[in-house]
């Protein structure tokens, strides 16, 4: 049965790879940095088992190497990845192999696609082939296997090439790759600490009295300022609901619960798009098409969210009270 | 209430705004928030490397990076480019455009990790909006190269945001009806996702226009080089 665990000792295989050809190239810093994360995931599902026995020092030793991880970051010098093939023998293999070359590249969504939508009908010898739990990411993870057979073939080049290729890349973008993760594990810290609730207490503090107006507007920007800190609309909205929307805008003012959480957490969707915090759309995307500027991605899309959440609160003023 | 914890906050702001590496910038604010909040060492190092672990997934998208480098050392964005300046009518905004409606309809089924900056951005949009853009402008400077690869990100992500919302089995719609559950106020899924639609028809068009409008920026900056 394939489930995510295994998808975690593949990443963790490549990381690991990674690792080594980098120490091959005598780039220590960077061989530490892959080492370190490869090990995070090929370990993480027995720290998280040991947490549920109730022992806590192998997640308390993945913190120690998070923090390793922070201080290896800065010595990595994000650099243009080297092209390997001339520009000139790149084009050539263009005109040579033409539309095929895009039968891989499409491969990975067909793939992927096609285990979202038949997944849970697959059985082989009476055992379900994908385990439920988060099936669309294993079809992701096998939609990549596939395409790469398919791109050596294509290519008629060997396998290693492919990895080889891929560690190139992934060098490229160096530490960006680390982003996501961290602010996930930042929000986290930041519910667990109580930053939420201060910040809810801030926002009702400074809240006009019956005002149902200013009470949606504190609400909305508070959904886009909030989201902009934590990188998440979802870690947003329990704590502007329970602050602000359902003891005032609904329960005081009577305002549509349905359009208010769905036009609420929308707006909560345009100040993802502002953000750093969100780096898994806005920075990794950057470093992956090799943007000199990190922020170019959020440069693009700001006027659209700004403008986005315009219509979204007009149209939430509109309708939610009516 | 302990107001202590913001300065893990301010710790972000201030450190992106001085453009230190990000990622030591955020694991101090963790640190501090936590300290900040009364936790002791052992607690937080366990809850940081606890929430770490758990999010895992997102780094899945590295696992496209052999099969898109192999066929990026086998021509793959030249060919894209080629094929795009073969095809007349296929204008940058119209590839845009095409590419938006495609991704929030998918989004719209659940189908959000079909595509994305690594899956279907880096590999196709991207060099098949640079050959668009070159076609308008044919001099295109490295500025001009950033943005348009910076607008096909954003395209993207403004695509599958505002699809997902629509989709009733999943995320933030089950987030939301389980937020009013838990307090008595019972929804059905479809009158939630109902209330985004509105919001997904102005992102659409909000982003086709914008779209729009910088492919006319593009050829107005062509006329210029051309002129001077």
């Amino acid at each position: 049965m394939l489930s995510i665990e295994y998808v975690y000792w593949l990443i963790a295989a490549f990381l690991l790879y990674t690792a080594w050809r980098n120490l091959l190239e005598r780039q220590f810093s960077r061989a530490a940095f892959w080492l370190l994360l490869g090990l995070l995931f090929a370990g993480g599902d027995g720290v998280l088992a040991q947490l549920q026995a109730g022992r806590a020092w192998p997640a308390q030793v993945a913190g120690c190497m998070v923090i390793a991880l922070a201080m290896l970051a800065p010595l990595l010098r994000r650099r243009a990845h080297a092209e390997t093939a001339q520009s000139a023998a790149r084009l050539a293999s263009a005109l040579r192999l033409g539309h095929r070359l895009f039968i891989p590249a499409l491969l990975i969504p067909l793939v992927t696609l096609l285990v979202a939508l038949f997944g849970s009908h697959l059985f082989i010898g009476g055992m379900a082939l994908f385990a439920k739990p988060q099936m669309a990411l294993t079809g992701l993870a096998l939609a990549c296997v596939v395409a790469l057979f398919a791109a050596a073939r294509v290519a008629q080049a060997p396998l290693y090439r492919g990895l080889g290729e891929g560690r190139r890349l992934l060098d490229a973008i160096g530490w960006a790759a680390l982003l996501p993760l961290l602010l996930a594990a930042l929000g986290e810290v930041f519910t667990q600490s109580g930053v939420g609730a201060a910040i809810a207490a801030l926002a009702s503090a400074a809240l006009p009295e019956g005002n149902a107006f200013m009470c949606l507007l504190v609400f909305a920007l508070g959904m886009v300022m909030f989201t902009v800190i934590m990188g998440n609309a979802f870690a947003a909205f329990p704590v502007m609901m329970a602050g602000i929307g359902l003891p005032l805008l609904v329960q005081r003012y009577g305002a549509h619960p349905a359009v208010l959480g769905s036009m609420g957490m929308l707006c909560g969707y345009c100040g993802t798009l502002l953000t750093p915090m969100a780096a898994d759309f806005n920075l990794v995307p950057a470093a992956l098409l090799e943007l000199r500027s990190p922020y170019g991605v959020i440069r693009a899309q700001a006027w659209s969210a700004a403008a986005i959440f315009i219509i979204t609160f007009i149209a939430m003023w509109l309708l939610a009270f009516h | 209430m302990n107001y202590w914890p913001l300065l893990g906050i301010a710790v972000i702001v201030i450190g992106f705004a001085l453009r230190f590496n990000a990622v030591p910038v955020v694991v101090c604010a963790a640190l501090a928030s936590g300290l900040l909040a009364g936790m002791h060492w052992p607690q937080l190092l366990a809850l940081l490397g606890k929430s770490f672990i758990a999010s895992r997934m997102l780094l899945l998208f590295v696992l496209t990076l052999p099969a898109i480098g192999l066929l990026e050392h086998a021509g793959l964005r030249e060919h894209a480019q080629q094929w795009m300046g073969r095809l007349r009518g296929l204008t940058f905004a119209r590839l845009l455009i095409g590419y938006l409606l495609l991704r929030q309809l998918l989004a719209m089924l659940g189908l959000t990790g079909v595509a994305g900056a690594a899956q279907t951005v880096r590999p196709l949009l991207a060099p098949m909006g640079e050959a668009a853009a070159e076609k308008i402008h044919p001099g295109l400077s490295d500025a001009d190269r950033d943005e348009v690869r910076a607008v096909a990100a954003a395209t993207d992500n403004i695509g599958r945001f505002f699809g997902e919302d629509v989709f009733i089995a999943l995320g933030a719609v089950l987030l939301i009806q389980g937020f009013y559950a838990q307090r008595g106020i019972e929804l059905t899924p479809l009158s939630i996702a109902l209330w985004a639609l509105p919001t997904a028809i102005a992102a659409f068009a909000i982003q086709s226009l914008r779209v729009y409008l910088f492919q006319r920026r593009l050829a107005r900056r062509a006329r210029n080089g051309a002129g001077a």
